[in-house]
């Protein structure tokens, strides 16, 4: 009796498994067959996977990275692709790595296996750097919008690309940054994350290359929700500042935690902690510190204010930190399919490499390394509950920099 | 010196929430040798009902006292027919199983509730309302506020009325009887299902306490901020003597204690060798210490393994 129920369990699963399947890809064998007439063309369906966190303490970062996807592959297909002579639909694979590195490596492979033409993500470098391994052995190519550790394309990967400036010219401009601010001591604290660590360490370089001596060293975790314990033994060195490698959900309780205790010092941070999630989650407690943030401010650029426009209406939530970044990566990945005048990973592959493409948040070219070209930073300040551009440093497009207080662009 | 009274008053403040959490685990594994896996998770719904309660009777003008006691009375509520509701479906029909199929089905009900308030509340993080103005007092130059010390002083109240519960009530009586042996207390007329019962309702109202608690302190919440808490409040319960009212309550504190002493001067002690994120090791190495002296924990008795 019970195998027989088992069987029946299976067939039913089975018989809705197919008829989820045959739902999701109705337009597919629909357009090819059915349509008999004016376009004989087939349809090509291009898989691009996409991977982020979308649960834990960085889900709603993840959202905000597959609503950046989502935008960019429904404008696509609005478009209506046409490579290698047929007509090509984007669909996107959308994966949850818990920002977990073992996971990171598990829903790549998952990837792998479905045989996708490209990968964007991850969000974070911890599961980047891993993942980045199977893509290149598969021959996948994978554009990262948001992975800023140095390391993700320093491993000789030829597949890995990122649209961002990485931790190296950030943590220098925030080391500069915070000299030219007048600050003579600094606490750091990471929160042990390739990411958190590799900005806290190029940080730490740039300091003290300023003259800034490092009066602390210390740690926490990316879920830990209380600080008081470090930020008591930060207290007694008296920092004139307290920099924090790390993300929104641990900086913005951080950053009042430290007002609590009666910590004097200022908070800097970097692209993590550069959201409106710190603001709320900081409280008054934020207002006044700094952060930086990869790249020029929307406002800025030329596409800038229509890309937030367009976000905000179709999802009806405000742009977290890297949206844009994403929906850039993909559309790079599709702009070097069509110059390839193919989907397939192994020949369209040398054509990202090759890429200049006028994107939402830069113009976008790699260098050798598949890093950014002239990737440029942004200081911002927390100020009344809104960011406010101060001053974009480094990179090409680099403007003569403004005076700290400065011109008042609502970010 | 005021910073070892900082870090005193940080881990004090830190232990009193993991003590009123380890209270729960302690009550249920007490009476039925079950650990609670989703304690944790009530915990969470506690502090989530109370924002979107006290936040939206905020919104439509209720002064900010009255609007958070309608929270915590709305959050103790839900949380008491969660656990009795926890109890029901996932925990009765499975008394008479093996000890380990109730214990995957905490877990189970751990993930459950986790994905069901991220599906109601979202992934993103959620600000916990203003309910108490920010009052500050410093002593020999350490900080603490006055959330801080509301936090110290009802966790301690909360207890010593659960004690009294537990200890001078007819109905405590009957958890300490069905605690020792729940068919001799069924023959001697205590109805066991609704002595357990009692006891998960009695240790969610603890819980929410502890989510509204933990809520004004750090005004932030999370889907899975009860995770990590729970992990930590079972560990309390662990060091104290799990079973034991006294040692959840001992076990919290000192835990708490240890982890804000722990991150305060491993560093300094091992020369920059081990950072502060090695404070939940302190805590650990702690624990073992404690256990491979004292195996059932600082204030567990001996006893036989349960028939």
């Amino acid at each position: 009796m019970q195998a027989k129920l088992s069987v029946v369990a299976l067939s039913v699963a089975a018989a809705l498994a197919m008829a989820g399947c045959g739902q999701k890809e109705e337009p597919k064998p629909a357009a090819a067959p059915a349509a008999p007439a004016p376009v004989a063309k087939p349809e090509v369906v291009v898989k691009l996977g996409h991977v982020a966190p979308m649960t834990g303490p960085q889900a709603h970062l993840g959202k905000d990275n597959e609503n950046g996807a989502v935008l960019a592959i429904e404008e696509l297909n609005a478009k209506g692709l046409e490579i290698g002579g047929a007509k090509v639909k984007f669909e996107l694979l959308a994966e949850d790595d818990q920002a977990d590195p073992k996971q990171g490596a598990i829903v790549a492979q998952k990837l792998v296996d479905a045989k996708v033409n490209g990968v964007i993500g991850h969000l974070n470098s911890g599961t980047t750097i891993p993942a980045s391994k199977l893509y290149f052995d598969a021959g996948i190519p994978q554009i990262s919008g948001s992975a800023t550790n140095p390391k993700y394309t320093q491993q000789g990967f030829k597949t890995a690309f990122r649209v961002m400036a990485n931790d190296v010219q950030q943590g220098q401009i925030l080391g500069e940054f915070a000299a030219k601010q007048g600050v003579k001591t600094v606490a750091i604290v990471d929160d042990r994350t390739a990411y958190g660590q590799g900005l806290a360490d190029e940080f730490r370089k740039a300091a003290e290359a300023a003259g800034i001596k490092v009066v602390a060293n210390e740690y926490t975790t990316d879920k830990a929700t209380d600080f008081k314990a470090i930020l008591t033994k930060i207290k007694s060195t008296k920092p004139d500042l307290v920099f924090f490698g790390g993300m929104d959900a641990q900086g913005g309780p951080m950053a009042k935690q430290m007002k609590e205790l009666g910590v004097k010092a200022k908070f800097l941070g970097g692209d993590g902690v550069c959201t409106p999630e710190f603001m709320k989650l900081g409280g008054p407690a934020a207002d006044g510190n700094f952060c930086s943030l990869p790249g020029q401010p929307l406002e800025k650029l030329a596409k800038g204010p229509e890309f937030r426009d367009k976000f905000t209406k179709k999802f009806g939530a405000e742009i977290q930190l890297y949206a844009p970044y994403v929906y850039d990566a993909v559309m790079v990945m599709a702009d070097s399919m069509k110059r390839a005048n193919s989907v397939d990973p192994t020949v369209y592959l040398a054509e990202v490499g090759k890429t200049n493409y006028d994107g939402v948040t830069a113009t976008i070219a790699f260098d050798e390394f598949g890093d950014l070209k002239g990737g440029a930073i942004s200081i911002y300040q927390f100020k009344e509950g809104k960011l406010e551009f101060v001053e974009t440093l480094g990179g090409a497009a680099a403007e003569p920099a403004a005076a700290p207080v400065a011109p008042a662009e609502k970010k | 010196m005021d910073i070892f009274l900082q870090q005193i008053i940080n881990g004090l403040v830190q232990g009193s929430i993991y003590a009123l959490v380890a209270l729960g685990y302690t009550m249920v594994y007490g009476i039925m040798g079950l650990i609670n896996f989703a304690h944790g998770e009530v915990v969470m719904i506690g502090t989530l009902v109370t924002i979107t309660v006290a936040g939206s009777l905020i919104k439509v003008g209720m002064p900010v006292a009255l609007a958070g006691l309608a929270g915590l009375t709305a959050s103790v509520l839900v949380c008491m027919a969660l656990g009795w509701g926890l109890e029901r479906i996932a925990y009765r029909p499975l008394r008479n199983a093996p000890r380990l199929t109730p214990l995957i089905t905490a877990i189970g009900m751990s993930i459950i509730l986790q994905n069901v308030a991220m599906i109601v509340w979202g992934r993103n993080y959620l600000t916990f309302p203003h309910l108490l103005p920010k009052i500050d007092f410093e002593i020999a130059g350490a900080n603490f506020t006055a959330i801080q010390l509301l936090i110290v002083l009802v966790s301690g109240m909360t207890m010593a009325g659960l004690a009294f519960l537990v200890y001078r009530t007819k109905l405590g009586m009957a958890m300490r009887a069905t605690a020792q042996n729940p068919q001799v207390a069924g023959l001697m007329g205590v109805n066991s299902n609704r002595v357990i019962s009692a006891a998960f309702v009695i240790g969610s109202a603890l819980a929410a306490l502890a989510g509204v608690m933990v809520g004004t302190y750090y005004e932030i919440a999370h889907y899975q901020m009860g995770f990590m808490l729970g992990l930590k409040a079972f560990t309390a319960a662990v060091l104290g003597g799990i079973g034991n009212l006294a040692g959840a309550m001992a076990g919290g504190i000192l835990l708490g204690i240890i982890e804000a002493l722990g991150a305060g001067y491993i560093g300094d002690l091992t020369g920059g060798f081990l950072g502060s994120h090695y404070q939940d090791i302190f805590a650990f190495v702690v624990l073992i210490v404690v256990l491979m002296f004292r195996p059932s924990g600082l204030f567990g008795e001996k006893t036989g393994d349960r028939a």
